[in-house]
């Protein structure tokens, strides 16, 4: 960890809403190509975390630098450009609109869409527009969505909705991915295939990848470091196995004697 | 993968190719406008030549408006304060630029603009076409730069907050308009000559309008703006801008996090709507030759409204329709034809859509079909009653909506086309892909609670 700079750089970030502290001193380095988890029992603050990261709410105090640029202060599709994307625990999907479309939209932020070029087509205009269809369907195929591609995206059934959020997300390029709880509501094929997934969109998109999981068989087997969250406060952080043996944890999940 | 600007410039096509997908609509328009002009126009009386221009101007008005409240689902209710400052803009521009250039406040415009009573002028387009012309677009701009005024801070604002913005800006709009200082009369010109621009510019007529203008408004000038309407806002639609827009309105927080400047479309819709309807209200001004702010208040943005929650919201074929149909029926309520041919015309497109996307739904027949003899037995009722169904024009209206928010919330055509109806976007080509969660069999118990489908349709 302390031997490659990390490429997300979180800095004791903290939020209280009202008396609640929501998240203190949340500190958390990932390096390039890291697959970390973080964990904890409901209402522990982990979402929170990732509308932190994101942008969604703003710090009360801390640093998140991502590859050494710092994220507070922007706005979520500032953050979005920088290189942080992320997925939502309950599907945000564009209902009405197409798969492809919802993909394609994911690409918006990384070309240039001028009120001129749209309305007279010019050849730049149709070039970049090519340019993201063709890349949205390579990645609805890696996702196995491609099929789908003309159907309204509300309805595909729960799993696809899944994997079409994780596209989405990597249309923008990310640096860094975020998943809130990708494979909640799958069932066990579908959690053992999400696992492969991950690791190949790792590999093949080269980013690093944050994920919050209740399913600890997904979490234990996928993720080289997991951090622990309970009450808004890291109660423990390593390994999974140094996790997994740590009291404070079994203390957090199954409450003490 | 490569960076995507990278991967455009490769996929860009030789800038002479896309010469002709940039010019056609330019084309289209002239053409479909001189069509209005000199085929339809003399062929039909001048009373329908006259419901068919406003229809034009209500088109304008519906489509630019399902720019804002149906792509990007932010709720405007002041269109109608925008038709009013480019009306009034334009409409000075004319007048007063009328008076200051050519000495008198006639109508000076060629054939383009000639509306058949009095002197055929000699020439194709008059030295008053270019001056309306340029004035509408001022117009336009004028009340862009007041779109992006008000949207700038209020956009930020979501839901009945916006709305309630709009709605203040419109009626301020009119109050602002309906104080300004009586205007100088045509027969004055020489007097007005001698004022400078910017005192005139504040001598709009107050409550009294601003009337006695030269009409250069013609089947012509609407329906070339009409045509240019419906391509700019389509072509939005289908481009990433659109999807963008589209995003917003579906869910926001989403469209965020993929990294859309959610203020800057809101703005940007905002904008190019306001653009719009400060065209449209030149049009207006200069159609009956008067424009009254207190005719530009919120019933008129409710109207418009009204023909955008109708026609579907982000449908721009439907608000067009809605518009066509909502300006021509008063004129049918008067005396009311047959309603049962309507229905029945209906009754059988609807049958056939059915039948293209073997989709049956026997409820949306059966309503039709009531639908239709309701109608027919009321207009029976009414006309052998000798009761003047126009004068309950807006209860109609008012009846018709509440029917429609609780029969089909979205509109008529939701966000799409009319053309996209007929088997194009299919909602699910095979019937049934994904059991539903409570049809699997019990016995499995692996998947429990959470409602998700236990296979996904072949998917991998």
């Amino acid at each position: 960890m302390s031997t490659s700079p990390a490429v997300l750089d979180v800095d004791g970030i903290a939020i209280s809403f009202g008396g609640l502290k929501a998240v203190q001193g949340f500190s958390l380095k990932i390096p390039p190509r890291g697959l970390y988890g973080l964990i904890g029992p409901n209402g522990a603050g982990k979402t929170t975390c990732f509308n932190l990261l994101t942008g969604v709410y703003q710090p009360d105090s801390g640093a998140v630098r991502l590859e050494g640029v710092n994220l507070v202060g922007n706005k979520p599709h500032l953050i979005a450009a920088a290189g942080l994307s992320r997925t939502f625990q309950n599907i945000r999907l564009f209902g009405e609109l197409s798969v492809l479309d919802n993909v394609k939209l994911g690409c918006h932020l990384r070309g240039r869409h001028t009120l001129a070029g749209t309305i007279l087509r010019t050849a730049a205009y149709t070039g970049q527009e090519r340019a993201i269809t063709d890349r949205s369907m390579e990645l609805l195929r890696i996702f196995g969505l491609d099929g789908r591609a003309q159907e309204q995206a509300r309805n595909l059934p729960y799993g696809d909705q899944r994997r079409l959020e994780i596209a989405r997300a990597l249309a923008t390029e990310p640096r860094v991915l975020l998943l809130d709880e990708p494979a909640a509501g799958m069932n066990p094929q579908e959690k053992i295939e999400l696992r492969g997934l991950i690791r190949q969109i790792r590999d093949r998109f080269n980013l690093a990848i944050l994920l919050i999981e209740h399913d600890m068989g997904v979490v234990m087997n996928l993720c080289e470091h997991i951090t622990v969250l309970n009450f808004g406060q890291v109660i423990a952080a390593g390994t999974p196995e140094t996790v997994q043996n740590d009291p404070k944890v079994v203390e957090a999940y199954l409450g003490t004697e | 993968m490569k960076p995507l600007t990278e991967q455009s410039r490769t996929m860009s096509p030789a800038a002479w190719t896309v010469l002709p997908r940039m010019a056609w609509p330019l084309l289209a328009g002239l053409g479909i406008a001189i069509l209005m002009q000199f085929a339809v126009g003399p062929s039909v009386s001048g009373f329908t030549s006259q419901i068919m221009l406003i229809a034009g101007i209500n088109i304008i008005m519906a489509v630019s408006l399902t720019v804002v409240n149906g792509f990007t689902g932010q709720f405007s209710m002041g269109h109608a304060g925008f038709m009013a400052v480019g009306g009034y803009v334009a409409a000075t521009l004319t007048y007063y630029g009328s008076i200051k250039m050519f000495g008198t406040a006639d109508f000076a415009g060629g054939t383009i603009s000639w509306t058949g009573s009095g002197e055929n002028p000699g020439s194709i387009v008059g030295k008053g076409d270019y001056l309306f012309v340029i004035s509408c677009l001022v117009g336009g701009v004028v009340s862009a730069i007041a779109g992006y005024v008000v949207g700038l801070p209020s956009l930020r604002l979501r839901g009945d907050y916006l709305a309630i913005v709009t709605l203040g800006f419109g009626e301020i709009v009119r109050v602002l308009l309906q104080g300004t200082n009586p205007q100088i009369q045509p027969w004055k010109a020489q007097e007005a000559a001698e004022v400078p621009f910017y005192k005139l510019a504040t001598m709009l007529g107050g409550p009294m309008g601003f009337n006695l203008l030269p009409t250069y408004t013609t089947l012509f000038w609407v329906y070339l703006f009409v045509v240019l309407t419906l391509i700019v806002c389509y072509r939005l639609k289908s481009s990433s801008s659109g999807r963008a827009f589209l995003s917003i309105r579906e869910d926001e927080i989403a469209s965020q996090a993929m990294g859309v400047d959610v203020t800057k479309y809101k703005v940007r819709a905002f904008v190019l709507a306001s653009f719009f309807a400060g065209v449209a209200g030149g049009l207006y001004a200069m159609s009956i030759g008067a424009i009254n702010a207190g005719d530009l208040g919120f019933q008129k943005s409710f109207d418009i409204i009204i023909m955008v929650v109708l026609g579907g919201m982000g449908s721009i074929s439907g608000a067009t329709v809605a518009a066509v149909v909502l300006t021509i029926l008063p004129e049918f309520l008067r005396d009311p034809p047959p309603v049962w041919p309507l229905g029945l015309a209906f009754l059988v497109a609807v049958v056939l859509a059915q039948a293209v996307r073997k989709h049956w739904n026997i409820r949306t027949l059966a309503g039709i079909a009531v639908g239709t003899a309701i109608l027919e037995g009321a207009r029976l009722y009414c006309v052998s009653r000798g009761i003047d169904i126009a004068s309950f024009r807006l209860i109609l209206y008012a009846l018709l909506l509440i029917a429609m928010m609780l029969l089909r919330p979205q509109g008529l055509l939701g966000v799409r086309e009319v053309w996209e109806l007929f088997g194009h976007r299919r909602p699910n080509p095979n019937p049934s892909p994904d059991p539903k969660p409570d049809a699997a069999p019990p016995s499995k118990g692996t998947s429990k609670a959470t409602g998700n489908p236990t296979s996904k349709g072949g998917a991998s």
